[in-house]
């Protein structure tokens, strides 16, 4: 087997600026006021996935699971430790993709998939299937900043899931979708799977990740806190015990309702 | 991002590398397509809206020129002891608004993009390039109603205004990008750069010899002082003059008596020290830009 991804004691320091102009800096250095503080948003996180692996990454909120997929995407850099990545990598972080308010969903389109590494040609040979499965309709062609929130994650997950990649991230995806989109989705998730790509997803629902990973990591307060199997990691997070307390979240969670 | 292959059988022989790895401005012109449609959407972006549209870009110049003309020209007077006046100040400001749309709209092109910045992986050198061939787009109209001007009043130059022009607008463009680079960077962490970068250019207009000839500042009494010396050292100033001999001093009547009273001695010389000061400043900015890029996502 081939490494995909190898992740060496990462670790990941944000600054959180309190006061920012001139004149808050000051008043806040009269008062003895603390000035900015800092937190480790990843801390020591190692794990290496091996081609075609399917990882599903799960924590509570701000334990760090999208600053880990930013790493990972190289929007982000390490404070220390190593990322490294084979192949190209295409995704989504918080759902949605980096689109340009301004321009319409079409050229959207093309912009995004020359980021992720496509050409003209291999854009133009794909723009069916993207528009498609999309189905923004006559949206297509305004810009993308009046879309609704779940016409923007589709057109975002649209493009990302039909660019050629290597690997594939995806970012709590269901999290704004309906439900028939929810369904594709999926359906075009196993066949990434299938096609023998990495896959990392970030989710909330045990039954989506059930279906979807072999493997999960969790994460807490940005240490990596479980590397395993499933369904011990969903237990790990005590996420088994909920759905069974809940019938509707039980009937959501067969289809993977992300919250 | 470099990897070409999708099979996943020969992914193997693809190397394991920290991903978005920016290999800076090369990279930049390696992804020439993406390159295209960002000045694509950078020029459909500036003018959305409204109904001049990419004529908006004449109008600042032309009012600007009309002013100049009036004041300095004709109510000071200069027109008189200037020949070809109007191509004097229009070849000057030309270029230097080049310099200007580069630096100001490249400052903020980091910032402006933070949609993109923020989630996708690419060379953010991108944004001020971009920027960059954006003002170029604006300007090269510009550089033709001044050559059809030039021709008009009866431009005539050899091979040595030629080569002039040609390192005057080299500095321009190497100068421009080495500040839209290190500013973009810059204003990420402090938006005050940007009104910085509006203050720096309210000189521009008035430290280049361009509403006056340089004759009335090596004539004055500062002449030959190290007020002069200063003035010539910064970059825009020579690369003014530079263009200025290759568009103005051939359409004079007399160009010798031009060359001989209004450019200083050895332009070209201090020009190519300029233009290498400029690509070692490029070089300093690329490297500052790699060293704060990598913060970019988390203080947009």
């Amino acid at each position: 087997m081939t490494e995909s991804i190898v992740v060496r004691n990462v670790s990941k320091r944000f600054t959180m600026r309190y006061h920012r102009t001139i004149k808050q800096i000051t008043i806040a250095a009269l008062r003895r006021e603390q000035l900015s503080d800092s937190f480790l948003a990843v801390d020591d996180v190692s794990f290496t996935v091996e081609q075609g692996e399917s990882i599903g990454l799960m924590g509570l909120n701000g334990s760090g699971k999208s600053t880990l997929l930013k790493l990972l995407n190289g929007v982000m850099y390490p404070d220390s430790g190593e990322v490294l990545t084979r192949g190209r990598i295409a995704g989504l972080i918080a759902t949605g993709a980096g689109f340009h308010p301004q321009l319409t969903g079409r050229d959207n389109i093309f912009l995004n998939a020359a980021i992720l590494g496509m050409s003209e040609a291999e854009t133009r040979r794909k723009l069916d299937q993207i528009i498609d499965f999309a189905d923004v309709g006559k949206f297509l062609d305004t810009p993308v900043g009046h879309y609704s929130s779940g016409m923007y994650a589709r057109l975002g997950f649209s493009v990302a899931a039909h660019a050629e990649s290597d690997i594939f991230l995806a970012d709590e995806v269901l999290a704004v979708g309906d439900r028939p989109f929810k369904r594709k989705c999926m359906a075009r998730m196993q066949e990434i799977r299938k096609e023998g790509r990495t896959m990392f997803y970030v989710s909330h629902s045990p039954g989506s990740v059930r279906k979807m990973c072999d493997r999960v990591l969790v994460l807490e307060k940005g240490k990596l806190g479980f590397d395993g199997p499933v369904d011990d990691g969903i237990h790990y997070l005590k996420y088994d015990a909920d759905s069974d307390e809940d019938e509707a979240a039980r009937r959501d969670d067969e289809i993977g309702a992300d919250i | 991002m470099t990897a070409q292959i999708i099979d996943p059988s020969g992914l193997a022989e693809v190397p394991l590398a920290p991903p978005g790895r920016a290999g800076g401005l090369l990279d930049v012109f390696r992804r020439h397509y993406l390159l295209r449609l960002l000045v694509r959407k950078e020029l459909a972006a500036r003018y959305q809206g409204s109904f001049l549209g990419l004529l908006w870009s004449y109008v600042q110049p032309a009012v600007r020129f009309a002013m100049y003309y009036f004041v300095i020209g004709l109510v000071l007077n200069l027109h008189a002891n200037v020949d070809n006046f109007g191509i004097h100040i229009f070849s000057a400001m030309v270029f230097v608004h080049y310099f200007t749309e580069t630096f100001s709209s490249g400052t903020r092109s980091i910032v402006k993009n933070k949609a993109l910045v923020r989630k996708m992986a690419l060379p953010r050198e991108m944004f001020p390039v971009a920027s960059m061939l954006v003002s170029a787009y604006h300007t090269l109209p510009q550089g033709l109603i001044l050559i059809v001007g030039c021709l008009i009043s009866g431009w005539h130059p050899d091979w040595e205004g030629v080569g002039a022009g040609v390192l005057g607008f080299a500095i321009f463009g190497v100068f421009g990008m080495a500040l839209a680079l290190l500013f973009s960077a810059a204003n990420v962490f402090f938006r005050d750069f940007q009104n910085i970068v509006q203050t720096l250019l309210i000189f521009t207009h008035w430290a280049v010899p361009m509403i006056y000839p340089f004759s009335k500042l090596s004539e004055s009494s500062l002449g030959g002082t190290w007020v002069e010396q200063v003035y010539l050292a910064n970059p825009i100033a020579p690369a003014t003059l530079l263009v200025q001999r290759c568009f103005w001093a051939y359409s004079t009547q007399d160009p010798a008596k031009a060359i001989a009273t209004d450019f200083p001695d050895h332009l070209f010389t201090r020009g190519l020290i300029v233009l290498a000061v400029c690509v070692v400043i490029l070089g300093f900015a690329q490297w500052a830009f790699s060293k704060l890029e990598r913060k970019f996502a988390e203080r947009l």
